[in-house]
């Protein structure tokens, strides 16, 4: 710690919440937004014998959460790396 | 084979099983007992996650409440899924870098009070302790219906199970047993939502025949069922909103954040060796969670059509008495299913209309359970759904008292009161603190407040609303004190336990409901399981409130912050101990 200069703790800091931020925007956008809000306007789009709005609900939010998960890991470990904070 | 003789073999053997890993991998040290000694992969920490995280809830129950609520179990299905996404951006990295054993012994440091760390160790054990009621209750149906004993008599032989094989093992037996519940879990649940769906559908991805036509047919399945639910009154199936936006809206929330402040999943991550890992495994645990909960809505939907046109074989005809089918009448022994021919015509009409309706009792319990006899699956298959429901209940339960034994010896005890008992009496503590949690579990178990998976919601809105927020403002403010966390705490679960005891009774003791559970009262319209995300937002604004009136936390603290926060030199587990032990069986 003490021989890292300060600086560049907090942009590794700021590039981790931007990140997070995008991420979490389409956390809340599939599940909040397409299984919940959307959900009647959604409802009037099919995909197969699914209604989209609860398709969202009930199977397409789970599927872009694991997505989302992995995405955000594989981000981490190139910027652990490139800021060599990487734990080896 | 008759399913009897070959329900008890299969269970017989998984519990073998488990008891074989368990003494396999029995733990020595606390920090195998606590943490597995911090050596566990990814991917096996995903998989075991997954098993310790999905209970008889999600087994049992959740596929049945779907069934019965439609669209408005999505919140199950979202809640229980998206709070990963929290966990592993939010939480589980900085927790695995600050490396030690519980989660109140980091809020204790974080917010440099012991008063916090009591505050954080009666929080975990209010939801641990709610959320343990929901597998004994688990265990003791699926006992009483496949090995044909009493709800009692099963419930006392899951205790019995659950405290052999937790108290040996530690973390380390549980984990490689979790594992192994794991495989027997999802296999038990998807080979009959493969049958079933091939049954209905002609299509054996079941994700997939949820939303194709039925076999032979133009028709959508879930078009069908819209139908057939409709023609009794029930509301339409793929549209029913669960009481308001506003409340999915907020229980949806409220599973979220509550999963990701739930302490038997956190300290799984406390077993992995890097920060890296603990990113990477969340992701893990979630596919492997996934695998279980996309079949979920399938199997619901399928378990529905397939219930509604056993009991209304023709539009106008309902099933006659005499003719119900064999799974019927094996579920009515348990008193899990009842009917009353009001009318006496011989038939059994099920309906919507309360004064028509000659259904008395259709338990949500029993969907998953009577799934595979309601489409004629072979013995073998109805064996081992027995066996999966029991490894999802025994895997959780596991789990959950880990959580609580390690917070009363660990952190109570050798933290708080007798910081100076040595590591072999910290073992014994935790372990008879484990025995008192069974039996108290096993009380309310027998006492059950609701059904199973009702109860697991109100811990998770206990979660959400006492240790998420702290754990979270410890890792991204530096402002946030003690005395705000303290408060913020309290305030959360304060307001969240008060607003369900006041609608469903004190301690769930009926009667003692002081103001009625009826919609009416409820704040908004929001039920009183979905109340935890308000309770969050309270904690939330009391703990900034209160940290921006007090002093600022002491420059030690903004250090711990800062280190956590970056992935290098995560402290090994077993580095944190003095002891020095031989290389542990089981890695």
């Amino acid at each position: 710690m003490a021989q890292r200069p300060e600086s560049r703790a907090t942009q590794y800091w700021k590039r981790n919440l931007a990140l997070m931020l995008r991420l979490l925007l389409i956390w809340f956008v599939v599940s909040f937004g397409c299984g919940i809000l959307l959900f009647d306007f959604l409802n009037q789009f099919r995909i197969g014998g699914y209604k989209l709005g609860f398709w969202f609900a009930q199977q397409g939010s789970i599927y872009v959460f694991v997505l989302l998960i992995f995405y955000y890991a594989r981000k981490m470990a190139a910027l652990d790396a490139e800021f060599h904070v990487d734990d080896d | 084979m008759d399913l009897q003789l070959l329900t008890y073999i299969v269970v017989g053997l998984t519990f073998a099983l488990y008891i074989g890993i368990a003494i396999w991998a029995r733990a020595g040290t606390t920090s195998e007992f606590y943490v597995a000694g911090g050596g566990i992969g990814p991917v096996q920490n995903g998989m075991a996650t997954a098993a310790d995280w999905m209970s008889a809830a999600s087994f049992i129950s959740m596929a049945g409440m779907i069934a019965f609520m439609g669209y408005g179990g999505s919140v199950f299905l979202m809640g229980w899924t998206g709070g990963y996404v929290i966990l592993a951006m939010l939480l589980a990295p900085y927790l695995r870098k600050y490396g030690k054993f519980t989660v109140p012994e980091f809020i204790g440091d974080r917010y440099y009070s012991r008063t916090a760390r009591a505050v954080a160790v009666f929080c975990l054990i209010v939801c641990s302790l709610t959320y343990v009621i929901g597998q004994m209750k688990g265990v003791g149906v699926a006992f009483s219906r496949f090995l044909e004993v009493d709800y009692a008599t099963g419930l006392y032989v899951g205790m019995l199970i659950v405290f052999f094989y937790a108290v040996v093992g530690g973390m380390k037996g549980i984990t490689y047993t979790q594992i192994a519940q794991y495989c027997v879990l999802i296999t038990a649940y998807t080979i009959p939502a493969i049958f079933i769906s091939l049954q209905l559908t002609g299509n054996p991805v079941p994700q997939l025949g949820l939303g194709s036509t039925l076999s032979g047919s133009d028709t959508y399945l879930l078009d069908k069922l819209d139908q057939i639910v409709t023609d009794l009154g029930f509301r339409e199936y793929t549209t029913d909103v669960r009481l308001s936006g506003l409340n999915m809206f907020a229980f949806t929330l409220s599973l979220m954040i509550g999963t990701a402040g739930l302490p038997h999943v956190i300290i799984r991550f406390f077993t992995v060796r890097r920060v890296r890992d603990a990113r990477i495994s969340a992701g893990w645990a979630l596919l492997f969670i996934a695998i279980l909960y996309t079949t979920a809505p399938a199997v619901a939907g399928m378990a529905r059509l397939n219930f509604m046109q056993t009991l209304a074989p023709a539009a106008g005809e309902p099933l006659a008495i005499d003719e119900r089918p064999q799974w019927f009448r094996n579920w009515e022994k348990t008193g899990l299913l009842a009917f009353e021919d009001k009318n006496a015509d011989g038939r059994i009409q099920y309906s919507a209309d309360e004064s028509v309706n000659e259904m008395t009792r259709v338990d949500q319990d029993i969907m998953v359970l009577a799934n595979p006899e309601i489409a004629q699956l072979p013995n073998w298959v109805i064996a081992l759904v027995a066996a999966g429901g029991l490894a999802a209940a025994l895997s959780t339960a596991a789990g959950l008292l880990l959580a609580i034994a390690s917070a009363i010896s660990h952190d109570l005890l050798k933290g708080i009161f007798m910081p100076r008992i040595t590591e072999r009496q910290e073992l014994l503590a935790s372990r008879v603190a484990m025995a008192l949690a069974i039996v108290g579990a096993g009380y309310l178990g027998l006492n059950p407040p609701g059904f199973a998976a009702g109860t697991v919601a109100l811990a998770f809105g206990l979660a959400a609303s006492s240790l998420f927020p702290a754990l979270m403002m410890g890792i991204f403010s530096f402002r946030v004190n003690r005395e705000g966390a303290i408060a913020g705490m309290l305030c959360g679960i304060g307001a969240t336990l008060f607003y369900v005891f006041q609608h469903k009774g004190f301690m769930f003791i009926p009667g003692t409901a002081f103001l009625g559970d009826l919609p009416p009262n409820w704040f908004l319209g929001i039920e009183p399981n979905a109340f935890g995300a308000v309770g969050a937002v309270l904690n939330f604004c009391v703990a900034f409130t209160v940290s921006r009136l007090t002093a600022v936390p002491p420059i030690a603290v903004r250090e711990l912050v800062e280190r956590i926060r970056l992935p290098d030199h995560a402290p090994a587990a077993h580095d944190l101990e003095l002891v020095i032990h031989d290389e542990p069986t089981g890695r």
